[in-house]
């Protein structure tokens, strides 16, 4: 028996090993991928085909125009259509880009864009081809003067390659370029704070370059016009920042470099780094700049790991992130949610692990926040709710696990009571606001594959909670602005319904003319109303001998 | 009277219809502003005043409470009639139009405007036609005139003869008692009363309610000076006790201005001193000492009339030392007429008393 089982050889185990089949790793997976209920599936469907709209129209420098309509057909059954007026696919393309899992080019890269896997739109086409059996339809129009391209494809689960149905170009397709994708899904449509609906309000505050229609299950219509005309910077790609390379990373990285020395494997494989660095870094390991990085041994690592931390580097080249930036971030949040005031801030970008990062806070108070549903201003009892927080990592919204996410956290970490804000039980500040942070990075730290929720790294929580501050001051000093203002407009008030009192009690007393009294006393008030409402007066109970 | 009223609102108005800020010089009724008169033994006022504006945040309501009891005072002089302080703050009582501010929100606030007026137009309160409640009980062998009824005070029973706000138009038909013993505790009174200690020592007693009202000063002050009986005082063992005695022999801050008619210099202190704390065993019904009580004693042994008094120094800091306080009604615990027959008879015969 021992010896049976330890005679397996690469040849046995070869036979062993058989294809896994994609739908396999599906319904292995499936939770990683967004879709472990009904509910999360819809949203997953619509927000992949979202994703990758926006960032197809950005990459192209297009201003975004997206369309999606879900259409209930029978019970828990969906048709979801997502239409962009983004650069379209070329026709080869399609296939693979919508009917194979792991296909993409943006798995690993160092760039920010929103998805970063390259699996989401396939796996969205797999669960509706699972579910329903339909295929996808995909329209395409890369050239607007051409026609328009029609495909219907499934996955071959078997093989993981995409199976054309039908294929065709069209007179009268799309009336722009861009693309557009219709699935047909096992679904449930739900309207809360997990909901599609809430999903494309916050895209659209995050998008206010964008023009967004949406018509739900229910027929409702939606449309975020765009705010702002100009399109986010573009962000570039970037070589990793040594600081910010893991020690086994870092040895993959020296195994398999096509560079020949340390030295210029430093230089070349990251960012930052110069001659003098690499060699300092060389030096401080106790590593020949000339060494091959293939050779280096484990320890070697580990000393050349150790000497990277000494050396001081420049930050990482922020370029590589695109923050939507505070103008724009204002302007989104202020048409969406109608409220008084509005402040957003953009933070320098600093680095977590080598890898940029940089936060983004808004605040939005009052105005329709303020309001009940039917419009009238709410009473301060009904104010005093926790304010809605809404949570973006490059730029997609994050609607599950609020509890477990870093910048949930560090927005519960501010002392909101310093800023005028009521914070019972050190959770999220209550009153009409909603607040919204946005983590943009090269590599978002999230805490699973679901893609949920941020991890809790310390500078992460540090410039979230400086973020949110700044935001929460200039709302302090807005909020108290205000009541000066109204604390003024009461003064005033206090003296113009004391005249008359006055007045009487002298005529009654005097049997003066009231009116003549009161003209006296109106005259003075006009003539020293700002010494009387700002300084309370003349001179407080001066003694005198 | 009349006259005063409108002449303090024709300063007022004036200001007003020539548009300028009104204003009122209000006397300062505070420590910072009296005296104590070494020579006569009495607290006076001093000379310090404040400005009052209409125009001041601070000041408007005030200005415009002060205002209305003049008002109110003038009304009751017209009519021939006079109010009680509570009613007074039912008559300045309304909401602006347009608001929810009421001219006055508490009793303080408009006891406090008739209290400036009375120093403004140099009246007292009984001129401006405003009373506080009658208060307080007497019995004895006296026989008085009030309003053209005879009033006996030995035949009043139980409850005794109640000190009206006014005593000034009182007439002393009759008076055979020797002398006077006020005490802070109405309960006191009731057991002497049961005791007719009145009719065995051939005295008054007299009692308010804590704090001794301006009628019993007033009405204690005629008896001594007028006629010539000599006042004990009987308190609690406390600072606030000995502030009633101080209150009655010196006279008040805050009534600082009328200390002449008020004060009865010639007022003794029967108890409870630390001494009768001591020699009549009631130590084992101290009362610890709170903060409020701690700071009360140094305020009180600050005061000008005692800082010198080396008798009554002694008697703070023995009060310092037990840091506790005894309640008159502890005497009961010694039997229950023993106030009667051996406490009050033994400190009299002794002249075991303060000054």
């Amino acid at each position: 028996m021992a010896k049976e089982a330890t005679a397996k050889t690469a040849e046995t185990l070869a036979k062993e090993q058989r294809a896994i089949s994609v739908s396999e790793f599906f319904e292995k997976n499936r939770h990683l991928l967004g879709f472990d209920n009904p509910t999360k599936a819809l949203l997953t469907v619509v927000k992949e085909a979202v994703d990758n709209s926006l960032d197809a129209c950005e990459e192209a420098r297009i201003l975004p125009d997206v369309k999606v309509i879900i259409k209930p057909l029978e019970e828990n059954v969906f048709r979801v259509t997502i239409e962009d007026n983004g650069p379209g696919i070329v026709k080869q393309q399609i296939p693979h880009i919508f009917a194979r899992l792991l296909y993409g080019s943006k798995f690993g890269r160092g760039k920010q864009s929103r998805g970063q896997q390259g699996i989401g739109i396939s796996a969205a086409v797999l669960y509706s081809q699972l579910t329903t059996g339909k295929p996808a339809i995909i329209y395409s129009k890369p050239d607007k003067n051409k026609k328009t391209h029609m495909v219907e494809l499934k996955l071959d689960t078997t093989k993981n390659e995409p199976k054309i149905l039908k294929e065709e170009d069209l007179e009268d397709g799309l009336k722009h370029t861009g693309t557009k994708i219709i699935l047909e899904i096992q679904g449930k449509y739900i309207q809360s704070k997990h909901s599609v609906d809430e999903y494309m309000r916050q895209t659209a505050i995050m998008n206010p370059h964008a023009n967004i229609r949406y018509e739900n299950a229910a027929g409702e219509k939606s449309d975020w016009k765009r705010t702002v005309d100009k399109l986010p910077p573009l962000p570039k790609e970037i070589k990793p920042h040594p600081h910010g390379v893991e020690m086994g990373i870092l040895e993959r990285m020296a195994h398999n470099t096509d560079s020949r020395t340390v030295a210029n494997f430093m230089q070349n494989d990251f960012c930052r780094v110069g001659s003098t660095s690499a060699e300092e870094m060389c030096r401080l390991a106790g590593i020949a700049p000339n060494a091959k990085p293939r050779e280096l041994t484990s320890e070697q690592v580990r000393k050349l790991y150790d000497a990277i931390q000494k050396v001081k580097l420049m930050r990482p080249p922020t370029d590589c992130l695109a923050p939507i930036g505070e103008k724009m971030l204002e302007e989104g949040l202020k048409n969406e949610t109608k409220a008084e005031f509005v402040n957003a801030v953009t933070r320098d970008p600093v680095v977590y692990r080598g890898n940029p990062f940089q936060i983004e806070a808004a605040i939005a108070y009052g105005g329709d926040l303020a309001k009940t549903q039917s419009g009238e201003v709410a009473s301060d009892e009904a104010v005093q709710q926790p304010a809605k927080l809404i949570r973006y990592a490059n730029k997609m919204p994050l609607l599950y696990e609020q509890s477990s996410c870093a910048l949930t956290k560090a927005v519960q970490g501010v002392t909101w009571r310093r800023y005028g804000m009521n914070q019972p039980g050190g959770g999220l500040p209550h009153g009409p606001a909603v607040i919204a942070v946005h983590i943009c990075s090269t590599w978002v730290p999230y805490t699973s594959e679901g893609k949920e929720a941020i991890a809790s790294y310390p500078e992460i929580i540090e410039e979230i909670k400086l973020a949110v501050q700044e935001v929460a001051r200039s709302l302090f000093q807005y909020v108290s602005g205000i009541r000066k203002t109204e604390d003024r407009a009461k003064r005033q008030k206090l003296f113009e319904v004391y005249i008359p009192e006055l007045a009487g009690d002298l005529a009654h007393l005097t049997g003066e003319k009231k009116e003549k009294m009161e003209e006296g006393l109106k005259k003075f008030l006009k003539k020293n109303v700002a010494k009387i409402i700002e300084e309370g007066g003349d001179n407080g109970e001066a003694a005198k001998e | 009277m009349k006259k005063k009223l409108t002449a303090f609102g024709k300063t007022i108005a004036t200001q007003a219809a020539a548009a300028e800020n009104p204003t009122m010089d209000v006397p300062i009724r505070a420590l910072s502003n009296i005296k104590y008169d070494k020579g006569t033994g009495l607290i006076t006022m001093g000379e310090k005043t404040a400005k009052r504006f209409f125009f001041n945040i601070a000041h408007v309501k005030k200005f415009v409470q002060t205002v209305a009891v003049a008002r109110v005072s003038k009304g009751l002089s017209e009519e021939n009639k006079s109010m009680s302080l509570r009613q007074v703050f039912y008559a300045l009582r309304r909401t602006l139009p347009g608001t929810n501010i009421d001219i006055v929100d508490e009793q303080t606030e408009s006891d406090a405007a008739v209290e400036d007026l009375e120093l403004m137009t140099d009246a007292l309160r009984e001129q401006l036609r405003i009373n506080a409640n009658k208060s307080g009980s007497v019995a004895g062998k006296v026989v008085i005139e009030d309003r053209g009824d005879t009033i006996d005070w030995s035949k009043l029973g139980s409850g005794g003869w109640s000190v009206p706000s006014n005593v000034e138009s009182i007439k002393f038909k009759k008076i055979e008692a020797k002398f006077v013993v006020y005490m802070e505790k109405a309960a006191m009174w009731e057991r002497l009363n049961e005791d007719k200690f009145w009719e065995k020592h051939n005295c008054i007693i007299i009692s308010s309610q804590g704090q001794a009202t301006r009628g019993i000063r007033r009405l204690l002050q005629r008896l001594s000076t007028d006629h010539n009986l000599p006042i004990y005082v009987l308190t609690d063992f406390d600072p606030w006790g000995f502030y009633i005695y101080s209150v009655l022999k010196f006279g008040s801050i805050s009534l600082a201005h009328i200390s002449e008619r008020l004060a009865i210099p010639k007022a003794k202190f029967l108890g409870l001193s630390a001494d009768d704390v001591e020699r009549y065993g009631l130590g084992r019904h101290k009362i610890k000492f709170k903060d409020v009580d701690h700071t009360r004693l140094k305020q009180i042994e600050k005061y000008a009339w005692f800082k010198d008094n080396k008798e009554w120094q002694r008697q703070f800091e023995m009060m310092k030392k037990m840091s506790a306080k005894v309640e008159l009604d502890a005497i009961v615990s010694k039997g229950i007429s023993f106030i009667s027959e051996k406490y009050l008879p033994d400190k009299i015969k002794e002249k075991d008393w303060l000054e």
